[in-house]
């Protein structure tokens, strides 16, 4: 029992979330309570118990929705006591029933989030929250390679992190900086704290990508595309999210042009071989 | 020639604490010198800009060009009013708030006084005024008030350079190189120069804000144009006018200010409190590295707790460029009691119906830490915010005058010491310099740790 959990990557993902939030919190002026946070961790895992029991699954822990929890403690500001808990029951709940061939279509926090900005009164995201920090930037790097390595999803991080750059690059040579000023930008753009996290911690999400590594990463280049898109073209915000949840139902379609075996938390391995959450 | 610092405007987005007093001081928008002041209103596209200059040189050198991301017609463009500047100033600035102690001795006697203080910022502003063969198109060329006006597109930026050049405006090196991305990303230059003629006509020395309206999809703010020829850093204050909630930057940091904290009670005397929040600021932009923007207010406009000034009225916001609010109707309604009451009103309400929310930004920007335009969101934020600050007076009270004394004057000596200590911080200034202002007593020695250990 020890040794699986161990192995399971989600305890990095976990342990690594839970120190971002801490040093966010307290050197980064994150308008976020310790209630919202408390709420969000507890809604996900109230909600992760009610649907374990509906459906009678047993060998599913709750690893996943803490992580989740985090993850919307990480992205997601409010100003009110409710949203943080009713996003994290909708963000699980969405886990559970939204399933195309027994796999969860959204990325929980990436969904949650959506429904959130997309329907709630009184939430938004920062997507300057972190700042332009090289140092930071290093961290976040170095952190999230090791989790999404775990879960050898790290290409998609690498390959998301290089397209979406690279189409920046392009758009500075473009726009016609000198390659000085383009520099400058596009290490101002590269070091954003938020674009990294969700490269290695989002995107990099092993249960939501197609299983082919084929389709895995071309699927990544399309969401990297359609990010750019949104940002450069429409100059509107948080194009990473956007282009995920937009273009999550296309991930049923590439596993079944492109079928490979479905990927497994080493934890739940059970679980996986019959209904999987 | 023209001088040309071109002004950076474009498309340009806590808690409360309730408070029953009234403000001492406050701290305005003029203490920071070489500050630009843009007011930007925005709901869905629909924007209105309004730029404020504070040129000091010859009014024939003046002009001003600014990338706008739509061609602007006459009817496009507006001069405001420099008073209005003013009100969002006063209404929004960072302000200090008094409290009196009561007489422990006489608990009854319970009075809480206060009055105000505010602090500040100022803009910029600059220059430029020919054809197909730089690449160069007049869009629209017309008279606003004081200004004569050109709207450009251009194809290539040194055509556009050599255009500037040849009707002469004194631009700065690499103004080309600054020009190019704004070009290729399809904007159009409003160029403006003042009518000397006219300038006489309207009997102000200063110049008046201009203001533009259009409709965009861009919510940013042109920064990186003013840098061509800026040397230090430069300050930027921004009144954000929205709808809907709280502005903020996508691209770097929003920081709010340290506030809401018991200061020292000298900050009341003269420049002490002006004084005080620039070197706050200048220390917390520089802790920041200069990367930060700082969010100084957030409040719905239709009041505030307490206020700095009274808030705008609708007129006064319909010309901050306001567009959704309505003016409001004539004051008396039929067979209203409405004049005499009225000065028994706390603060007037407007409209109701109409949110205002106004955002006051203020960033400090280098060359090196500001590399890209701010990009603004509108997000769904309504938790007032203020930079206030608290005065608490003690109460004069002998230590012998009830047994209650004694503890309360303790009490006011250990809170005196965690002032100055809090001023020290904020503010990066020397301790002993502030205790001396305050008159208090040195520091006690510290005993060495091992004292006592063997007692």
């Amino acid at each position: 029992m020890t040794i699986t959990i161990r192995r399971d990557p989600r305890l990095f993902q976990l342990a690594f979330q839970a120190t971002l939030l801490t040093l966010g919190v307290l050197f980064r002026d994150f308008s976020l309570l310790p209630a919202q946070m408390a709420l969000a961790i507890g809604g996900a895992a109230a909600t992760q118990a009610f649907w374990l029991r509906r459906l009678r699954l047993r060998q599913v822990g709750y690893l996943s929705p803490v992580i989740t929890g985090l993850g919307l403690s990480l992205l997601l500001r409010a100003d009110t006591l409710w949203l943080h808990p009713l996003v994290a029951c909708l963000a699980i709940s969405g886990k559970f029933v939204l399933r195309i061939r027994g796999k969860h279509v959204f990325n929980p926090a990436n969904f949650g989030v959506g429904m959130a900005l997309l329907l709630l009164p009184g939430a938004w995201v920062s997507p300057g929250q972190w700042g332009n920090d090289l140092g930071l930037a290093v961290w976040l790097v170095g952190l999230g390679a090791v989790v999404a390595g775990r879960a050898r999803r790290d290409d998609a991080a690498w390959l998301f992190l290089a397209a979406f750059l690279g189409i920046a690059a392009l758009r500075l040579g473009l726009l016609g900086y000198s390659w000085e000023r383009a520099w400058e930008i596009w290490c101002h753009q590269a070091t954003n704290g938020a674009l990294l996290l969700f490269a290695f911690f989002m995107i990099s999400d092993p249960m939501t990508l197609p299983d082919h590594p084929v389709a895995r990463r071309l699927h990544v280049v399309l969401v990297a595309c359609g990010a750019a898109a949104w940002q450069f073209l429409y100059y509107h915000p948080h194009g990473p999210l956007w282009a995920l949840l937009v273009l999550a139902p296309l991930v049923p379609l590439w596993d079944r042009l492109l079928p490979a075996n479905k990927y497994q938390w080493d934890s739940n391995t059970p679980l996986q071989k019959g209904r999987t959450a | 020639m023209k001088r040309f610092a071109i002004a950076a405007a474009l498309t340009l987005s806590t808690a409360a604490h309730g408070f029953c007093g009234f403000y001492v001081g406050k701290a305005d928008a003029k203490l920071f010198n070489e500050a630009s002041q843009v007011i930007v209103v925005r709901d869905g596209e629909r924007t209105v800009v309004s730029m404020l200059n504070d040129y000091q040189g010859d009014l024939k050198e003046f002009a001003v060009v600014v990338p706008v991301p739509t061609v602007l017609q006459k009817g496009q463009v507006h001069v405001g009013e420099k008073r209005i500047f003013d009100r969002l100033d006063a209404y929004s600035a960072p302000r200090l708030a008094e409290y009196y102690d009561p007489n422990p001795c006489d608990r009854r006697l319970y009075e809480m006084r206060s009055k105000d203080l505010a602090l500040p910022a100022a803009p910029a502003a600059a220059a430029a005024t020919s054809s197909k063969a730089l690449g160069v198109t007049v869009e629209a060329s017309f008279s606003v008030g004081e200004y004569d006006i050109v709207i450009l597109s251009a194809t290539q930026s040194d055509g556009l350079e050599t255009w500037l050049k040849q009707s002469g405006y004194r631009i700065p090196k690499n103004a080309a190189q600054a020009l190019a991305p704004y070009i290729r990303q399809n904007m159009k230059f409003f160029v403006a120069k003042v009518n000397l003629a006219e300038q006489a006509k309207t009997g102000f020395q200063m110049l008046r804000p201009l203001q533009f309206a259009y409709e965009s999809e861009k919510f940013m703010l042109p920064i990186r144009l003013g840098m061509a020829n800026a040397t230090g850093p430069q300050d930027l204050i921004a009144y954000l006018l929205t709808r809907n909630g709280r502005v903020e930057t996508t691209n770097y940091r929003t920081v709010k200010l340290p506030a809401n904290m018991d200061l020292p009670v000298f900050l009341k005397e003269g420049d002490e409190f002006r004084n005080f929040y620039k070197a706050l600021f200048g220390e917390q932009a520089k802790k920041e590295g200069y990367r930060a923007v700082f969010t100084e207010y957030f409040w719905d406009m239709s009041w505030c707790d307490p206020c700095a000034a009274d808030p705008l009225s609708p007129e006064e916001l319909r010309r901050a460029g306001v567009f959704w609010v309505n003016p409001a109707p004539a004051a008396a309604g039929p067979g209203a009691a409405a004049a005499a009451p009225s000065a028994l009103l706390p603060r007037p309400a407007f409209g109701g119906a109409q949110p205002v929310m106004l955002t006051r930004l203020h960033v400090r920007y280098t060359r090196e830490t500001f590399p890209e335009d701010l990009m603004f969101q509108e997000t769904k934020d309504r938790q007032n915010f203020q930079t206030r600050y608290v005065l608490r007076h003690p109460a004069k009270v002998a230590p012998e005058a009830c047994p209650e004394a004694k503890a309360y004057l303790e009490g006011v000596a250990r809170r005196q010491e965690a002032e100055a200590q809090q001023l020290a911080t904020l503010t990066g200034g020397e301790i002993t310099a502030i205790r001396q202002k305050l008159a208090l007593p040195p520091a006690p020695p510290q005993k060495p740790w091992w004292d006592g250990l063997w007692k």
